[in-house]
């Protein structure tokens, strides 16, 4: 019970994290509960899916074929998360300076909620992948139902608990600046996803390592509970590759550009408090 | 929406030219010499191997086992399933002298072992 409880905890803790950061960049958008909804149950649906195939999927590209998808997958995520980005780069100030307007930009918000679903759906087929194979082995095992339920309910509920701390403690932020936050934490986000679907492309040999920047495992284990959590939210790796460690540079520094390049100038007529659209 | 949708074309366009540019430049290191581990009633055999350093190798870890397992190790920068009766191609390294461990995450009571990297 307590091995399902853990590994349930984490994959759900991990994957609590990516959601609650979204949630709160989608404060106050018209109905966003029914995308980002919309979006774990595709990602459950996927990972139940990724989960019965997982044998097809490992054999397949002489053995690289789970590496590859993870890839794939993370950089579809992180491309999401970059068009929030600068989507937001260019909307946000309204928004931050009248919740409301944004009330009658549904069509604009629908594009961009959609990016962020994907999002939500990608880190649960990810994560959830792992705990269908895990507690299937279990039940395989002998495990009796009722431990596996209770175990697996406890660790639903303690990392439903983290991903809910993190997202009360995130809108407890003032409107004005809550989005420059949440930008802030998706860059990182994207930047991270980025950077892992490079090291498993390394993994597979399809992209050179570019050598190994630090050794951190010492300090700060990527297996630790604040290192899956830093690793879920910012990327972080306890041996990095160079190349690693230079794409997620490279999308944060391009993310940084497209959001002043896209970001309108600060001055204009404003009326009632909302900038005027041209 | 519709403008959306296009956008959304171009850039799953665009990953799949760049994934399939990085197939083309990619099976480097085909020549790596090849290790083998096995998963039975949730044990590694043999739980120890010695492979040299500072060199890229292949591990193949067959899973015998008829559950998934996942194939983890931090010093290794791997984390792989495996499902039951299937073996998963692991490519390794170049790794400095030392010792590195590795279990399957999903029975790590049992399943541990030892990954030695000697010689340069």
């Amino acid at each position: 019970m307590l091995a399902s409880a853990l590994i349930v905890f984490r994959e759900v803790f991990e994957a609590g994290l990516i959601i609650g950061i979204v949630l709160s960049a989608t404060v106050g958008v018209a109905r966003r509960g029914g995308w980002v909804a919309g979006g774990a149950a595709g990602g459950l649906l996927g990972a139940c899916a990724v989960a019965l195939f997982a044998g097809a999927i490992g054999e397949a590209m002489q053995g690289s074929g789970q590496e590859v998808f993870n890839a794939g997958i993370l950089g579809v995520a992180a491309i999401m998360l970059g068009w929030h980005n600068i989507w937001m780069a260019r909307h946000g100030r309204e928004m931050a300076g009248d919740m409301k307007a944004l009330g009658a930009r549904v069509s604009d918000g629908r594009a961009t909620l959609l990016a962020l679903a994907v999002v939500v759906g990608v880190a649960i087929l990810r994560e959830g992948a792992e705990v269908v194979l895990f507690l299937y082995g279990l039940a395989a095992g002998g495990d009796g139902a009722a431990a596996l339920l209770g175990g697996s309910a406890l660790g639903l509920a303690g990392g439903g608990l983290a991903a809910a701390l993190l997202y009360r403690g995130l809108v407890a932020i003032p409107t004005r600046q809550l989005f420059r936050v949440t930008n802030v934490l998706l860059s990182l986000l994207a930047a991270g996803m980025a950077g892992q679907a490079a090291g498993f492309l390394v993994a597979a040999d399809l992209l050179p390592a570019w050598g190994q920047v630090w050794d951190s495992s010492m300090w700060l284990s990527e297996k630790s509970i604040l290192g899956r959590a830093l690793h879920a939210l910012v990327g972080y790796a306890d041996r990095p590759s160079g190349l690693q460690v230079t794409v997620y540079l490279v999308v944060l520094a391009g993310l940084w550009m497209a959001g002043r390049a896209t970001a309108p100038k600060p001055a204009g007529p404003r009326v009632g408090g909302v900038a005027q659209r041209v | 929406m519709r403008l959306h949708l296009k956008r959304l074309a171009l850039a799953a366009t665009l990953g799949f030219a760049m994934a399939s540019g990085i197939m083309a430049g990619g099976a480097m290191a085909q020549d790596a010499p090849t290790f083998r581990l096995t998963i039975k009633d949730h044990k590694f055999e043999p739980p120890t191997l010695t492979v040299p350093a500072g060199k890229r190798f292949i591990l193949i870890v067959r899973n015998a086992d008829d559950t998934p397992a996942e194939f983890e190790s931090t010093g290794l920068g791997t984390e792989k399933v495996i499902s039951g009766g299937r073996e998963a191609t692991i490519r390794v390294g170049p790794l400095k002298p030392g010792d590195y461990t590795f279990v399957d995450e999903y029975h790590q009571d049992t399943a541990k072992g030892v990954l030695t990297a000697a010689g340069e």
